[in-house]
């Protein structure tokens, strides 16, 4: 057993060293290969690849490691479509093949030649199962076979792959693709692949230090963790260095977590400025406690579901404008249900803050039914645009796309809101008959159209948010409930009937709670903000900004 | 005949179309009836909506095979709206007016907790379909979900021999089946030699949705050098945004697989699967297996819903099986005689939808298989691991050192749920000083 897994070792090392001696050959531009470099005939290699679908998934970890030995760079294309999930087999034949799908067959194209195969029914092929550890074998083995790709973003993947797994089969490897590599970048990343494998299991003091060395100033987010991995296998006279460096690069550390986590509040920050902001219209600018008000975060959330929907349908090449088509449309609609619910059952009550609340609270009930019985109960797909996927490192910052466009967002709708309060004949109205509702309708403006509109802006604006919290959140019938009390928590806190009361409101308790999260855990943490804004609420019953005169009263 | 059958009839489409309200009772004496206690609205809709579907496909499934004991079954829908001690009313109300002959339903094990009082003072029976944290055997109660040992600690297994994981994050709602099986978990791993350092446990409440600190936590918790393990007893709606952000912050599934409890088909058929394939979920049943029986079951469940794009998942096939034991019980007994059905069903056995057997333990729990499937891009699961014997479901965990001493065996002589082993004697720990 143990013969064996060394034997294969050895193989698999030797079969790599030829393997990027052939891939230079090919970058170079030579046509013909020294005669120990004798490719695999098509037939063979035919055979190796439809070696892939039978077994276990051991067994397939063998196969692919049969095609890296090939060398052939056609296999490559193959192990990258097995990695997706998306390489068949012919059940009856048992014939490895690609696929696209033509009505109800699918049409088979051979891996290799790309010659095509004829098309079978749909449930005549079956997927090679791909798990977890053959992924990681076919990230290693893409990474090993594309190191000299002459793609650059091909080559910065496959030197990042060879950095995760570091392994130390993979040093000579990496040593001659450092040699022909001019990208600094890429450069870089293979630098400090080769100093993680020496920290691993180099035995030359000096070029262990440098090693160490080298990936103390890679400023890697995992420099430490991986020094602190090594601090076990280094030679002695290194441990005291190494340890130093260690506790340099915590202390640096410490500082960027601290400003990872300012970021991860503002983050919070803004979504609760979001769900919060058309709340300080209707309840801060209104006086209307609207319970009502998460049902139209969710009403926004299921419109962009809709529109999404239909692009799906009818044109998928649209997917990626599909918020800002969703945007408007969130926009009217959560309006005009607003101005329905203004004018349908708020302006009866008036005055009665206890009956709007009842009233909105039963329309809330009412919304999140209606939604479940013509969607239904459980959570619809919609999905993130391709520029609000993934993350990016700024400095020691990892900062995810779709929250960085969120923050971005909030802050447009404030502004904008805070322009048509202040610039606008409607907003000027609105402060009208918010400071005295007697004496603006006596200077001449129609109070009921201000109050349907102004309710109508609040709740348009809370569809705004559920566009944007779609990205990050559950579409179910629930979506709104989740952010009514923490919306209610920031008007309050912020001081009601003031903007910029709000913003500083929810961005406080965003931060607040992401810096409690580590210490005292989600729950406690949530606890700990509710009775500091009560303890705060005693203290300046107003809150933060308060409305100053005697309009208020 | 024909009018009570219209009229049945449309009493079913009222139940359908209205959810929310009870079906009006009639007075039949020629139908057995069943009620079915299931959450239509509020929070536990998104998952209870598509059981109380399930209860009457199995109903008009059995009826039209010819009904039971000669009559047919009538279901009797509730709406438990999420509400606890509603749903301890509603149960009342199945018992004492409409005189069902067995309940179906709850989902959380507060449901459970909730209404298990009434099944005892009225003598009912409740069959119980979702995984639970164990720790509990009542002689009214059936629980045809998955019990710790037959899914959170093959899963852990699985993850320490496959995938050699060394180090653990514990992520769960904070609420008692993540906090029991956890604790459950902890001391497994422990027992294995698991330093307490390279454990983590972090809780969150329902309905969570920012996770950037915990996700970046786990991260930071992974990046030592040895290989790291997600166990999610994560619960409901709080899945989604987990996942997400996992798929932004760059977590990979080859990296730091997440096994999860409480995310099956159905909860998976809410998003886009392409940032989590590879991650795992711990099941008894998954729509993927390939048998003959669970082809049927799907293509028969598709028929009655509907609809093709409908999934089955895991407390679907507990509620196929709780249903068919109820079943042969009643036939066995010759009655829907409650004390009659306790007797019959236990050594019952049924055809599970996986090709195995499940069989009513004296402690009213069922043998299962447990299997480990990895997520895939079409949000189905692709079983990567799965255990040769059936494994029985364990009441009372064996590594808890305060219950590994009791047992629970609803069969003379002993007849009791919490039997203590050392003193010989009911009455759980107590018993013991």
């Amino acid at each position: 057993m143990m013969s064996d897994l060394i034997g294969t070792i050895m193989e698999r090392s030797a079969a790599r060293r030829w393997l990027a001696a052939a891939m230079a050959l090919l970058v170079a531009v030579f046509a013909f290969g020294s005669p120990s470099l004798a490719q695999v005939s098509d037939a063979e290699l035919t055979q190796r690849i439809d070696a892939l679908a039978p077994g276990s998934y051991a067994d397939r970890a063998g196969a692919v490691g049969a095609l890296v030995a090939s060398g052939d760079p056609r296999v490559v294309g193959v192990l990258q479509v097995l990695a997706e999930g998306d390489l068949l087999v012919v059940e009856e034949t048992g014939k490895v093949v690609y696929v696209e799908r033509s009505g109800k067959d699918f049409a088979l194209t051979d891996p290799l030649t790309g010659e095509s195969l004829g098309s079978v029914p749909r449930g005549d092929v079956e997927k090679v199962r791909v798990n977890n550890s053959l992924r990681r074998t076919l990230r290693t083995a893409i990474g090993q076979l594309t190191l000299l790709s002459e793609d650059r973003g091909t080559r910065l993947a496959a030197a990042q792959s060879i950095l995760r797994d570091a392994d130390p089969a993979n040093l000579q490897l990496l040593d001659e693709s450092l040699a022909a590599e001019i990208d600094p970048a890429i450069k870089r990343t293979m630098e400090l692949a080769r100093a993680v494998i020496t920290l691993k299991s180099g035995s030359d003091v000096e070029q262990i230090r440098s090693a160490a060395e080298t990936v103390a100033h890679s400023g890697s987010r995992d420099a430490a963790s991986i020094l602190s991995a090594a601090m076990g296998t280094v030679p002695d006279e290194l441990r005291a260095d190494i340890q130093a460096s260690i506790d340099g690069l915590a202390r640096d550390r410490a500082v960027w977590d601290a400003l990872q986590n300012v970021w991860f509040g503002v983050s919070l920050g803004s979504v609760l400025l979001l769900a919060a902001i058309g709340l300080a219209i209707t309840f801060g600018v209104m006086g209307v406690i609207n319970m009502a008000h998460g049902e139209m975060v969710m009403l926004g959330a299921y419109t962009t579901f809709a529109v999404q929907e239909t692009i799906r349908q009818n044109a998928p090449g649209l997917f990626d404008y599909s918020l800002a088509i969703a945007l408007p449309l969130a926009f009217l609609l959560t309006a005009l249900v607003g101005v329905a619910i203004e004018r349908g059952v708020i302006r009866w009550l008036y005055g009665r803050a206890l009956e709007t609340l009842l009233a909105t609270w039963g329309l809330s009930l009412i919304l999140q039914q209606t939604v479940r019985s013509i969607f239904g109960p459980t959570n619809r797909q919609v999905g993130n645009p391709s520029w609000m996927s993934g993350s990016f490192e700024f400095y020691g910052l990892a900062i995810t796309w779709s929250r960085l466009w969120i923050v971005v967002f909030a802050l447009a709708v404030f502004v904008a809101l805070l322009l048509v309060l202040n610039r606008t004949a409607l907003g000027l109205q609105m402060r009208a008959v918010t400071q005295n509702r007697r004496m603006a309708s006596a200077m001449g403006i129609r109070t009921p159209l201000v109050d349907a509109m102004t309710f109508g802006l609040g709740s348009g604006i809370a569809g705004l948010a559920g566009v944007a919290l779609s990205q990050i959140d559950n579409v179910s019938p629930n979506l709104g409930q989740g952010y009514i009390i923490d919306s209610f928590m920031v008007v309050v806190f912020g001081g009601v009937g003031n903007l910029w009361g709000t913003l500083v409101g929810a961005m406080t308790l965003g931060i607040a709670n992401k810096f409690l999260e580590p210490y005292a855990g989600a729950v406690l943490g949530k606890i700990l903000i509710l009775v500091l804004i009560i303890l705060f609420i005693q203290r300046r019953p107003r809150g933060l900004f308060a409305l100053k005169g005697r309009a208020v009263e | 005949m024909t009018a009570m059958k219209t009229c049945a009839a449309l009493t079913g489409l009222m139940t359908l179309s209205l959810g929310s309200l009870a079906t009006p009772v009639l007075a039949q004496d020629d139908t057995i009836k069943v009620g079915i206690l299931h959450s239509l609205s509020g929070t536990m809709a998104i998952s209870e909506t598509t059981l109380k579907d399930t209860m009457l496909f199995l109903i008009e499934q059995q009826n039209a095979d010819g009904g039971l004991l000669g009559k047919q079954i009538e279901p009797v829908v509730v709406d438990i709206a999420s509400d606890w001690p509603l749903a301890a009313e509603k149960a009342r109300e199945l018992l004492t007016v409409n005189e069902v002959d067995a309940v179906f339903g709850c989902w959380t094990s507060v449901c459970r907790k909730s209404v298990l009082p009434v099944f005892e003072e009225l003598n009912g029976l409740l069959f119980y379909p979702v995984q639970y944290e164990g720790e509990e055997s009542q002689r009214n109660v059936f629980y045809t979900g998955a019990s710790p040992n037959q899914q959170a600690i093959p899963a852990v297994d699985y993850l320490m021999n496959e995938e050699g994981v060394e180090r653990w994050v514990l992520a769960g709602t904070d609420y008692v089946y993540p906090q029991t099986t956890n604790k459950i978990l902890e001391q497994y791993l422990l027992d294995k030699g698991v330093a307490s350092e390279d454990i983590m446990i972090n809780y969150t409440p329902f309905g969570h949705s920012d996770w950037q600190t915990i996700v970046s936590d786990i991260k930071t918790f992974g990046s030592t050098g040895k290989k790291t393990a997600v166990v999610s007893t994560i619960n409901g709606d709080a899945n989604v945004p987990f996942y997400r952000e996992l798929g932004n912050q760059g977590i990979m599934a080859e990296d730091i697989p997440v096994v999860a409890f409480s995310v099956g088909e159905e909860e998976l058929s809410g998003f886009d699967t392409t940032p989590l394939v590879g991650h795992l979920a711990a099941w008894n049943y998954f729509m993927s297996v390939d048998t003959p029986e669970n082809e049927e079951f799907i293509a028969a469940w598709h028929e009655f819903i509907g609809s093709e794009d409908r999934v089955t998942n895991d407390p679907m096939e507990a509620h196929y099986i709780g249903f068919n034991l109820w079943v042969k019980a009643v036939e066995a007994a010759g009655s829907t005689e409650a004390d009659a059905v306790i007797d019959a069903i236990v050594g019952l056995e049924t055809p599970n939808l996986t090709g195995g057997t499940a069989k009513m333990l004296p402690n009213h729990h069922i043998t299962k298989p447990v299997l480990i499937g990895e997520i895939q891009d079409d949000g189905q699961f692709d079983v990567v691991w799965e255990t040769e014997e059936l494994v029985p479901g364990d009441a009372w965990s064996d590594f808890l050192p305060e219950s590994a001493v009791l047992e629970a065996d609803w069969t003379a002589p002993i007849n009791c749920g919490n039997y203590n082993t050392q003193t010989k004697a009911c009455g759980g720990v107590a018993a013991a000083q």
